[in-house]
């Protein structure tokens, strides 16, 4: 379909790579590709940086309908508490509660809270962490940077083992006698540290933390990669000027990833100490269960502290690769330059430096002294600045353009919708006098559930749309996919819209019923209706999956390398390349990856010399 | 057998699925790519459209829906003084990001229709324009810049602690799972000290006795307030994180176990006043699902809740709150009685047995006056707190002098006043009934050190509880009244 619109000759980037590529002897030296000799080495222990990449991919949508289907059952028992949950009897098991004398089955509170604990944990780490990061910058940093694989293809192969890894022990603690963690996916001590607070801080608690400690070996072995990647294996005349700013925000992602995670690690092990040595880091002057306990001297809130030092830049990590995909995706699809490239690359950097400095206004009500939440406050409100920018740019990105609507692209201008919506509702919370009223309400679960759920979900279902081409040599349906994203859009925006209400009605989250408080419980249709809201829009999930899949064997076959008519180098490839990437030699670089419509030309590849005279100013 | 319904229409759905998709490439095959492409982007363009239409109309339309529900507007203006602060602060931005949102999202999807791919057409080639970008860097810069000093402005104010002179009501808020314990403290206005090690099931705070500002502090099941008078809020927890939310007056602050934390907040209107507000509205003119008797705002409570995940039962640690006049307050502090004086005095863990304070001497003095009367002989008289410590030299205890001294001084003097002793053993065991003896004849003691006359005083002998009992009763009956025979 897009093809029509780039007549480019089939081995047009051949000649220009052989004539004027660079030669790094690469096949030489791996004649006969030891990497991929049989099933296991291709498939399951491959350090193949594309096949990593599917792995990501496919594990991360895995986790995604398991934490999707997790909060449709929590949802059920909000929307719908007064019904009967015993048909979930079958799958749930001692989980559901069946009432003795009425036979009215219903979720305990310790299941609803692991659920919700749960969802948050596998959606935030497992699928908009590796599902997305993961995905992409394994895929596109070799590609788009001309590189063959990435710096150590080892320790890529082994941070998506030490992902499924944490993966399965937290997949095990489901199964526990005493369920899963169910603290809330921040795990606040002492509720995390004490197992006598709560049955799901026993046995789940320990699993969920030593899931979670391989989790940050894994991002950390992925994080090195990737900065190393970015820093070393440019292909001649790619310098950092020229990169995508697909590349940008995964280097970016990296950094905040590498440089946080640790503080996060070492959060864990205080919690492990606590729990298991008698330590008080978090501990301080408890009596629970009918105990004075020994603990004296620790904060809670250095806890805190430690949590959002990772948690805040976390929230940069999982947007972060989405915007440079949206970037990326509305260029190639509007034909039109990305506006403001350096612009939008000093948004990302200063994005990813300001993160590390706002991570106290998720502890505005913490009890941290008022004075100190003044800077939290200031820094928080200047990162709405770069984000502003990036939006405005992304706009101007369609200005003027030939838009070819794709799945792809509406996904990318649903991010921008997303991203505003979602954007702009931080402003509220993080000025501290309005976060007294707002902290903890649902007024947060709107907020973040739109700006980094669901725009970071179409960030990374716009790149899925994009670069599947690329991954399987086969089209998704693209039907299909405009059905997937206008279901999806209205139907996030129906689940998460009158969020802001309930919120704004003074109703906290992580609440297993409203019947308490007459104040809460005025929202019983409005909770029916974003939970028959959330069924369906999980119901057009169903649609990506089944298209993804079906596609992978039987999707419309891609028969000429570029068929987005894009710039980057990923498309200046076999249309299923093989290990190294570049049959021959290596692309030489001598533009950036943004000449769309430059000199009355649909596109220019980055590959292609400038002309006589012609200026690569931008 | 649901199972199976599940999984055969997931194979249904995924069949249709499939051959929609079937039936598009083949449409597309054989009209043409190149045609089918303008032809959806005409289309997409237009949903582009809708979408915006009807997406704006709904925020707008939902938004007036619910207005009357959502704090701030209607009938839920703030009941407490800085409330106000921090909903116009709300509003302010809310104008900002309003309008911001309206444009953006109308050039998002204007755009999208508007420049979707049509034959023939070319983009435009903008890779930058250096003036745009400083105008919309500088706008937003500005206008977080005024956001950022009014909240700021506001966060002060609201947050600061109550100074020396302020004149204010200290109260303390202790979480646990899963409630509330609310302590007041009494006519010093101070709140006691407090040990998470002294907890028992006597004592909920782990209140330490031996600190007179505890003595006349009391618990209350709900939280009374009278309007107008500015309140320090002491907030604790005793085992993990909570919250200490009051929605209606915008507060929210955690508890955190051994790290006290605080909030101020002046309550301006009651109960009744917020009941009377929420009738003028139809969406609180409907029977209350919890008492269909009468309407929502009749019922209408203010409360107290958690707002910090602490375990099960999270979402039910509910106080209700009641703001009330200050005639009202008054009334309601006189049914509260100390929490030390009703549940601890004169029981193992009291640390003051070694006296009376003022005001039991002055209450027991008054009783003892109206006892002293002659329809009262034959009865038995208000001596409560006849104790002995020490093991080998035994002797009363201070309280208990200081009793027996009263009641001396109600006998002196006058030989028409005679009372009798009696005191029962819980069993028949010799030890105790001449342990008994021996203890009589301290209590005689004393009395007769205080002026009283040996006559006036009658030991009846050792008696056994019927019933089987632990203690050692002690008994005076009053046997005269007067000031002589």
């Amino acid at each position: 379909m897009a093809n029509v619109l780039t007549a480019a000759p089939h081995s047009e980037e051949d000649v220009l790579i052989e004539q004027m590529g660079y030669d790094d002897h690469f096949h030489e030296h791996h004649d006969g590709d030891k990497f991929q000799s049989n099933f296991i080495t291709t498939y399951i222990f491959s350090q193949d940086h594309k096949m990593i990449a599917k792995q990501f991919l496919i594990t991360g949508m895995f986790w995604g309908v398991i934490g999707g289907l997790m909060s449709l059952v929590f949802r059920l028992q909000l929307g719908f508490p007064e019904e009967s949950m015993a048909w979930l009897k079958p799958v749930l098991g001692r989980w559901i509660e069946i009432n003795a004398e009425t036979g009215m089955g219903a979720l305990s509170p310790d299941f609803y809270y692991a659920l919700v604990t749960m969802h948050g944990t596998i959606l935030v780490f497992f699928v908009l962490t590796a599902g997305l990061s993961g995905t992409f910058s394994n895929l596109l940093i070799p590609l788009q940077l001309g590189a063959r694989d990435m710096a150590s293809p080892l320790l890529n192969m082994m941070s998506y083992w030490f992902f499924f890894l944490a993966g399965l022990i937290m997949f095990i603690s489901l199964f526990l006698n005493t369920g899963p963690f169910s603290g809330g996916w921040t795990a606040y001590p002492p509720l995390s540290a004490l197992p006598q607070a709560s049955t799901g801080s026993g046995a789940g608690m320990t699993l969920w933390l030593v899931s979670l400690v391989f989790f940050v070996v894994s991002v950390l072995l992925g994080g090195i990669n990737y900065i190393t990647t970015v820093l070393n294996l440019r292909t001649k005349g790619m310098n950092m000027w020229r990169m995508p700013l697909t590349i940008w925000a995964f280097f970016v992602t990296a950094i905040l990833g590498l440089l946080s995670f640790p503080v996060l690690a070492s959060a864990f092990f205080l919690v492990m100490c606590d729990r298991g040595l008698g330590t008080s880091f978090f501990l301080n002057e408890i009596f629970i269960g009918g105990q004075a306990l020994d603990h004296v001297g620790g904060s809670p809130v250095l806890y805190q502290h430690l949590f959002w030092f990772l948690g805040h830049p976390e929230v940069y990590i999982i947007i972060l690769p989405a915007m440079g995909i949206v970037s990326e995706v509305l260029a190639v699809h509007s034909r039109k330059p990305v506006f403001g490239y350096k612009a939008m690359v000093f948004s990302i950097l200063a994005i990813g430096f300001l993160s590390f400095i706002v991570w106290a206004h998720h502890m505005f009500m913490s009890g941290v002294n008022p004075f100190i939440s003044n800077f939290f406050v200031v820094f928080t409100l200047i990162i709405a600045v770069p984000s502003a920018v990036k939006v405005f740019n992304w706009i101007a990105t369609l200005f003027g353009g030939n838009i070819r609507f794709t799945a792809a692209s509406l996904f990318g201008i649903g991010f921008v919708s997303m991203f505003i919506s979602g954007g702009l509702t931080g402003i509220f919370l993080g000025n501290s006098a309005i976060d007294i009223q707002m902290h903890d309400t649902y007024f947060v679960v709107a907020h973040f559930h739109i700006v980094m759920g669901v725009a970071a979900f179409f960030g990374m279902f716009a790149g899925v749309y994009h670069w599947f081409p690329k991954m399987y040599g086969r089209f998704m349906n693209e039907t299909l996919g405009k059905l997937h994203f206008w279901g999806t859009m209205v139907g996030a925006y129906l689940i998460f819209w009158p969020m802001h209400y309930i919120g704004m009605a003074g109703v906290p989250r992580r609440y297993y019923r409203f019947d308490t408080f007459q104040s809460f419980s005025q929202f019983d249709d409005m909770n029916k209706f974003i939970t028959i809201a959330a069924i369906i829009t999980f119901g057009f999930q169903l649609i990506l999956i089944i298209n993804f899949f079906y596609s992978i064997w039987y999707g419309k076959k891609v028969t000429e390398r570029n068929p987005w008519g894009a710039t980057t180098l990923e498309w200046t490839t076999e249309v299923d390349p093989g290990h190294g990437n570049w049959a021959g030699k290596l692309p030489v670089v001598h533009r950036w990856a943004y000449d769309y419509g430059k000199d009355g030309q649909e596109f220019i590849s980055q590959i292609t010399p400038l002309k006589e005279g012609e200026t690569n100013d931008h | 057998m649901t199972i199976l319904l599940v999984i055969i229409s997931v194979i249904l759905i995924a069949i249709i699925v499939v051959q929609i998709g079937k039936v598009t490439e083949l449409a597309a095959k054989i009209r043409g790519e190149e045609e089918m492409q303008y032809e959806v982007n005409r289309s997409q363009g237009g949903y582009m459209i809708l979408f915006l239409v009807v997406f704006l109309v709904g925020c707008v339309v939902s938004a007036f829906y619910f207005k009357n529900y959502m704090f701030g507007y209607g009938p839920h203006t703030p009941a407490s003084e800085h409330g106000s602060i921090l909903d116009k602060m709300f509003n302010v931005t809310l104008f900002f990001t309003g309008i911001v949102f309206v444009i953006t999202h109308i050039l998002l999807f204007y755009f999208g229709w508007k420049y979707s791919a049509r034959k023939g057409r070319k983009a435009l080639f903008i890779p930058h324009d250096n003036k745009l970008e400083i105008i919309w860097t500088a706008i937003p810069a500005v206008v977080m810049t005024f956001l950022v000093v009014g909240g700021l402005d506001a966060w002060n104010e609201v947050m600061a602690d109550v100074s020396s002179d302020d004149n204010y009501l200290e109260i303390e808020a202790t979480g646990f799972q899963f409630g509330w314990n609310l302590r007041y403290p009494g006519a010093d206005g101070l709140i006691g000290e407090k040990n998470y090690k002294l907890i028992s099931s006597e004592n909920p705070l782990g209140q330490n006795w031996k600190d007179e500002k505890n003595l006349d502090d009391f618990l209350a099941t709900e939280l009374v307030l009278p309007i107008g008078q500015k309140v320090r809020v002491r907030i604790t927890a005793q085992d993990v994180l909570h919250n200490f939310y009051l929605p209606h007056f915008r507060v929210k602050m955690d508890a955190i176990p051994g790290m006290p934390t605080y909030f101020v907040f002046t309550p301006t209107k009651t109960t009744e006043e917020y009941r009377q507000e929420l009738k003028g509205y139809p969406e609180y003119n409907v029977p209350d699902p919890a008492d269909p008797e009468k309407m929502l705002w009749e019922t209408f409570e203010y409360e107290l809740a958690c707002a910090e995940l602490c375990g099960r039962g999270h979402y039910s640690m509910k106080r209700p709150v009641k703001i009330v006049s200050q005639e009202e307050y008054e009334t309601w502090l006189s049914t509260q009685s100390s929490y030390y004086f009703s549940n601890i005095r004169f029981k193992e863990n009291d640390p003051w047995t070694d006296k009376l304070f003022n005001s039991e001497v002055e209450k027991k003095k008054d009783l003892f006056t109206t006892a002293f009367a002659v329809e009262n002989i034959g009865k038995d008289l208000p001596v409560e707190g006849i104790r002995f410590k020490g093991d080998k030299e035994v002797s009363l205890t201070g309280s208990s002098k200081e009793e027996l001294i009263l009641l001396a001084d109600m006998l002196k003097g006058k030989s028409g006043s005679k009372v009798k002793l009696s005191v029962t053993v819980p069993s028949e065991d010799n030890n105790l009934i001449a342990d008994a003896e021996g203890k009589a004849n301290l209590i005689v003691d004393v009395l007769i050190a205080n002026g009283v006359n040996a006559s006036q005083v009658e030991v009846a002998p050792v008696s056994v509880a019927a019933e089987d009992n632990t203690t050692t009763k002690w008994v005076f009956t009053l046997l005269g009244a007067g000031l002589s025979l």
